[in-house]
């Protein structure tokens, strides 16, 4: 009896371990807070009315909960970044004008991040267009979704996800169809089907590298370049990629440039793994070859005309 | 004693500059984008885009005027071989063109009206107009709209094996041309054959 009892409640213990194990990702605290910002419209019982009420949430204060529990911060509480009064509903009004938490706030001069270079990005963001244009009012969450922020170039290996998450953080304010653009500038710094047409195979360059290969001071210590330059001043020169020392190869293909170098004697092969760069993709041994029968073919010729120069044929 | 011949057609012969040019440009812009290079530019790589894609797409058309005509005015018959002793005539051609050229001997398949080519013109001109140019152009066009080139062919990129194809297909058209501009040169008079693309009369004066 008494073993039963043991075995009993050492797997009731082991189902409360497997139980919290698994609720350990759902952060109640959070699931407070999601209850209204997890969905489109809440509902509070108002007491000057007398009556439970619904409203829309507003859409900037909506957590899309799958992309938050797919993201880096997934384990942080809501309360980790934001103030712990902000448990309390209805939220204090004079809440909305404290000061956010940043990004540098926690990964700034921490050695667990140091490899992610958080100081130098800060710097290199200062000195992009958006920094000298906006100053402080351009920080991190400009561009980044704090919220479901993932590892993006340094994880994936498919360079088309790359490109695509790339571009979509500048065409979110960039782009014509859904220019939010105006709501920062007068300018009309976006992308509409006028612009580019300078660029052969519009398009395909769209779709195969990021807006950063040229419009970005590629900075070696940086996975990624964050300082961002006016348009005067981004790569107009093709062959800056199309060329043996392909620009490709420090920027968009950097995180895997120490493989494929050479493979099958392509230079700069691991661009092949997603296309084809014309000029930055020649083949040792086709070279080689194309030289060598060339040089026969054109052998052959002089020596067939020289005999019959000679002899008069 | 010569005889003149009315050989090309001045229909052919338009068709044939066109074709020349086109294929000079391509093969000149082909090489500037392939070996293209910061420190030593041959031609803007812009331009090279711009002028290899005009001059693809009129060879491409000048190439349907090919097919289309050789079917009407049944040009076709000069691309048309049996294969069957064919290797015989290639190899008596080819030792008339490596030996007995130099003998003096006279050539062994004359050119008249129903023989515009000798066996080995005859081969490598069905070989280049209905293999490797087909298979240029067909890439070119992928080349030029890549959003219909398939992504991935057994883990290569489409891109890839279209540009590849591109490639080694303008490899062998270049080849082609000086094999054929010093072919030409062939003959009493060097310019003989040049002459003859122009006026359209062929004199034999072997």
């Amino acid at each position: 009896m008494c073993i039963i009892n043991k075995s009993l409640s050492l797997s009731i213990l082991a189902l409360f371990l497997v139980v919290t194990s698994f609720t350990q990702t759902v952060i109640p605290n959070n699931n407070k807070c999601l209850k209204c910002h997890g969905n489109d419209y809440y509902k509070f019982y108002n007491r000057v009315i007398d009556k439970e009420v619904h409203h829309r949430m507003n859409p900037y204060f909506i957590i899309n909960k799958t992309l938050y529990k797919k993201g880096v911060h997934k384990s942080f509480q809501c309360t980790d970044c934001h103030a712990t009064e902000y448990e309390i509903y209805p939220h204090k009004a004079e809440l909305k004008l404290e000061a956010k938490n940043t990004c540098l706030d926690c990964h700034g001069s921490d050695e667990t991040f140091a490899k992610f270079h958080f100081e130098e990005i800060e710097v290199e963001v200062k000195k992009s267009i958006h920094g000298k244009l906006m100053g402080e009012d351009f920080n991190c969450e400009r561009c980044h979704k704090q919220h479901y922020y993932e590892l993006n170039a340094r994880n994936k290996t498919d360079i088309n996800k790359i490109v695509d998450y790339s571009n979509h953080m500048c065409l979110n304010c960039h782009n014509y169809t859904e220019n939010k653009f105006y709501l920062l500038s007068d300018s009309t710094a976006s992308i509409d089907e006028k612009s580019h047409s300078w660029l052969p195979n519009r398009e395909l360059h769209f779709k195969k590298v990021r807006c950063l290969e040229c419009h970005a001071q590629q900075n070696d210590s940086l996975k990624v370049p964050h300082r961002i330059l006016g348009k005067e001043k981004a790569v107009k020169l093709c062959v800056k990629c199309h060329s043996d020392n392909s620009l490709l190869m420090s920027s968009l293909y950097k995180h895997d440039i120490k493989e494929n170098r050479n493979k099958f004697g392509f230079f700069n092969g691991v661009l092949l793994k997603n296309s084809f760069v014309i000029g930055a993709n020649r083949n040792f041994y086709l070279n080689s070859i194309s030289i060598s029968i060339f040089s026969l073919v054109l052998l052959i010729i002089f020596i067939h005309a020289f005999i019959r120069i000679i002899l008069k044929k | 004693m010569s005889t003149k011949i009315y050989l090309y057609p001045l229909l052919i012969r338009i068709w044939h500059l066109i074709n020349a040019l086109a294929i000079i440009f391509l093969i000149i812009t082909g090489i500037s984008l392939q070996y293209s290079d910061p420190l030593y530019p041959f031609m803007r790589f812009d331009l090279a885009v711009a002028i290899h894609n005009i001059c693809g797409i009129l060879l491409a058309f000048n190439y349907i005027i090919f097919i289309v005509g050789n079917i009407i005015t049944g040009n076709s018959k000069h691309y048309i071989f049996r294969i069957k002793g064919y290797i015989s005539k290639l190899m008596k051609q080819s030792y008339y063109y490596s030996i007995g050229i130099f003998k003096g001997e006279a050539p062994p398949f004359p050119i008249n009206e129903s023989n515009k080519f000798n066996p080995l013109q005859q081969f490598s001109y069905v070989v280049i107009m209905y293999l490797v140019l087909p298979i240029l152009i067909i890439s070119g066009f992928g080349l030029l709209f890549p959003e219909i080139v398939i992504n991935q062919l057994q883990k290569t990129s489409g891109i890839f094996i279209t540009d590849m194809l591109h490639i080694i297909g303008g490899f062998i058209v270049s080849i082609f041309l000086f094999v054929h501009i010093y072919f030409c040169t062939i003959g009493k008079k060097p310019f003989k054959n040049f002459k003859s693309i122009i006026t359209g009369w062929h004199e034999d004066n072997h």
